[in-house]
């Protein structure tokens, strides 16, 4: 099972890859990562993607809220929940393709933030899934470059992260 | 307020936390704290011939007493070479302080000399650990250390201090006490659970008790047998935990696990509630979880760390908190709870498991490492502190050593780090100035730390070395000979040294014994005639004795072999 689980830590160095060893240390998987400071500059929120057996999610919240640095830890997928990730994707953008790039682009509701003579940048913002559907939607052998943030996530409604 | 440097801080820190002892190496980048340490006579400075020994001997130091150890390394090798003994610590849950040498801070990054990545080499192997970067947090940072090492499920922190926060000066003042907001460890156990446990154990109707070195480091020790002995039940300990109950009580079953008793193993497999205590069903203790699993037992589990609660066996009534907060408030209920049930049925089983008597063993011409054990507890009166390396002797010494009381048993249950031995008689030896302490050994073990003979040297300790010399790396040479064929792989030692003439080399009395009628007498000379002396006894034993009973890895507990089936 898929799991979004949000850390809230110290910001303070070593702080992250505290987080990182303690999953390659006992196995668990990451799917991916994002990291950055809140309002409050001293801590730092964490969002992490994995998946796992019931057992493994419960032992890796505990191995999680064990770490000193760590402040709060959240299963998001436990309740109702937002996730967003961003993308940019550089594709070729010639002949006919460039007319299809643009129709695409609308469709998945992206924007073109970067255009030269051959290529788009296009920028795209939702689920997970929607962005791997849109990679499949559109020609491989078009695709110059992606890059992706890795899933970030919030609960819905009164439920929130704080210390 | 005064200025003080670094160095003079470190040393004021120690002095505050109330350190009387100080394992340590000394190096380039800690010469600014040595020179600290030379000006003043409150913090005594242990040195050590090899800085895995320093660390060693501030885990035995805390293990035999319940208070922090503290070791000093430089920077660089003084630092790897401390990582065995701090992983060592690490696995059996022993608060230390490690103070750690770092290069100066602007060098850090540039391959300066010495210079290791103190930090990240240690981060899986520590319960915490700083960098520390400006002189004005050093004193908070080291109360922050001391307090995360001792507090919760303890654990060894380390500091790591760059050369020039060491001379960087700064006003010097010590918290009286830390709040971290990410770190709060429970105390108290839920009081619902608590009662829901009481429920379960007096409605057993095979119950059995097992519990861990989590009873010893929470000092539980009193609450423990007050509550075994109100309920009747009987009870095991495992490796880390001898001790928390009298060995030598009826209710004790001995030890459980890959060689514990037929009646302990038996026992845990077959009862139908098990009360687990500060312990974490490691799997040398239960074999094969899915074996293990098959029994529809109720588990109760008290532990301080809620990681340990359902990792390697789900549990029915999970119970967070210090071991002996929880106890007394069990032992409140079931000093006005009613009747229990009757449970003879069920002791009338485990005698017939007992009356097996699988600790039984046959006496050779040579001597039996067994026999060895048993008349060290005799001379000792049972009450020494000791200490074991790693394989078959740490183990005949688990089995044949009863002990009675917490804190008289220190080896490394957990990481099995050869070498421990003889730098653990060293720190618990400064620890209890009044107690006898016997290192019990192999001619393997023996060898990986053999140079503290000279810190033993320096500081006069009266330690009794037990080598049990068997001429092989004999629990390795156990397992090939049941498993492969009896092909001894590498643990043949045929150049092991003369372990009397190494013992003399050194300043210290060594006796070599080969007869089993010389052992007695071997003993006495030692313990009584050289009462204040170093003693090496280099004890030859039969070469291929082995460890029994014997669960094989990957099996259950109940799957045991026994030492007349393979006599």
């Amino acid at each position: 099972m898929r799991h979004i689980i949000s850390i809230l830590l110290e910001n303070e160095a070593g702080a992250l890859s505290r987080v990182a060893g303690l999953f390659s240390a006992r196995g668990y998987n990451i799917e991916t990562l994002t990291v950055a400071p809140t309002e409050d500059m001293s801590l730092s929120r964490l969002t992490i993607v994995t998946s796992g057996s019931d057992e493994i999610i419960e032992q890796i919240t505990k191995q999680l809220n064990k770490l000193i640095d760590v402040i709060k830890v959240v299963d998001l997928s436990e309740a109702a929940h937002i996730e967003r990730e961003l993308m940019l994707i550089k594709v070729r953008a010639t002949g006919k393709d460039r007319e299809e790039m643009k129709r695409m682009a609308d469709i998945f509701r992206g924007r073109i933030i970067d255009v030269t003579e051959a290529t788009y940048v296009i920028e795209l913002t939702g689920s997970g899934s929607k962005l791997d559907s849109f990679i499949q939607a559109i020609d491989a052998d078009l695709i110059l470059e992606t890059v992706r943030t890795g899933v970030s996530g919030i609960g819905r409604g009164d439920r929130v992260l704080k210390v | 307020m005064t200025m003080m440097t670094g160095a003079e801080i470190v040393i004021r820190c120690l002095q505050e936390e109330k350190v009387d002892y100080v394992f340590g190496y000394p190096g380039g980048s800690v010469l600014h704290i040595y020179d600290e340490l030379f000006k003043q006579d409150k913090v005594k400075h242990i040195l050590v011939r090899h800085e895995q020994a320093a660390v060693h001997a501030a885990d035995a130091f805390s293990r035999s007493t319940q208070r922090v150890g503290v070791a000093m390394v430089t920077s660089g090798p003084g630092a790897t070479n401390a990582v065995t003994g701090i992983a060592t610590a690490y696995m059996d849950s022993i608060p230390l302080v490690v103070i750690s040498g770092q290069v100066p801070t602007t060098y850090i990054g540039q391959d300066a000399f010495q210079e290791c990545d103190t930090v990240g080499i240690t981060r899986p192997c520590v319960k915490h650990n700083f960098l520390v970067k400006d002189v004005r947090d050093l004193a908070a940072t080291i109360k922050k250390a001391f307090y995360i090492a001792s507090t919760g499920r303890p654990g060894p922190v380390v500091v790591d201090v760059p050369k020039d926060i060491t001379a960087a000066k700064c006003k010097f003042e010590y918290p009286a006490e830390v709040k971290l907001r990410s770190y709060n460890p429970v105390i108290k156990g839920h009081s619902g659970q608590i009662k829901k446990a009481i429920q379960l154990l007096l409605g057993a109707k095979r119950p059995m008790i097992y519990t861990g070195g989590g009873v010893i480091l929470s000092n539980a020790s009193e609450q423990l047998t007050r509550l075994t002995r109100l309920l009747g039940f009987p009870i095991t300990n495992t490796l880390m935990g001898l001790g928390a109950y009298p060995g030598t009580d009826r209710l004790f079953l001995g030890m459980p696990g890959m060689h514990g008793t037929v009646e302990a193993n038996m026992a845990m497999q077959n009862c139908d509630v098990l009360l687990a205590i500060g312990t974490r069903f490691d799997d040398r203790v239960i074999g094969n979880p899915e074996n293990f699993a098959t029994v529809p037992r109720k588990i109760i589990h008290v532990d301080i760390d809620p990681s340990s609660i359902s990792k390697r066996v789900r549990v029915d009534v999970p119970i967070v908190g210090n071991v002996q907060d929880v106890l007394d408030e069990m032992i409140r209920l079931l000093e006005v709870e009613q009747d229990k049930k009757d449970i003879s049925d069920w002791w009338s089983e485990i005698e017939g498991w007992r009356a097996r008597q699988c600790m039984n063993y046959a006496m050779k011409d040579a001597i039996m490492p067994q026999y060895v054990i048993e008349q060290l507890w005799e001379i000792t009166g049972g009450d020494a502190i000791i200490t074991s390396d790693v394989g078959q002797h740490q183990m005949w010494a688990a089995q044949y050593y009863k002990f009675d009381k917490p804190r008289r048993w220190l080896n490394s249950g957990g990481l099995g780090t050869m070498g421990v031995g003889l730098p653990y008689a060293i720190g618990a030896a400064f620890a209890n100035p009044d107690r006898q302490v016997a290192c019990v050994t192999g001619d393997g073990s023996i060898q990986m730390c053999i140079q503290e003979l000279s810190t033993a040297k320096q500081f006069g300790l009266p330690i009794k070395i037990i080598n049990l010399n068997n001429r092989y790396l004999g629990m390795v040479r156990q397992w090939q000979e049941m498993f492969y064929s009896r092909r001894y792989s590498q643990t043949y030692m045929d150049s092991i040294p003369d372990f009397v003439k190494l013992a003399e080399a050194y300043g210290h009395v060594g006796i070599r014994v080969d007869k089993p009628e010389d052992v007695v007498p071997a003993l006495k000379k030692a313990f009584i005639d050289h009462k204040d002396d170093l003693v090496f006894l280099d004890i030859r034993t039969a070469r291929e004795a082995n460890v029994f009973p014997m669960v094989a890895a990957g099996k259950g507990l109940s799957e045991m072999v026994l030492a007349d089936e393979n006599l």
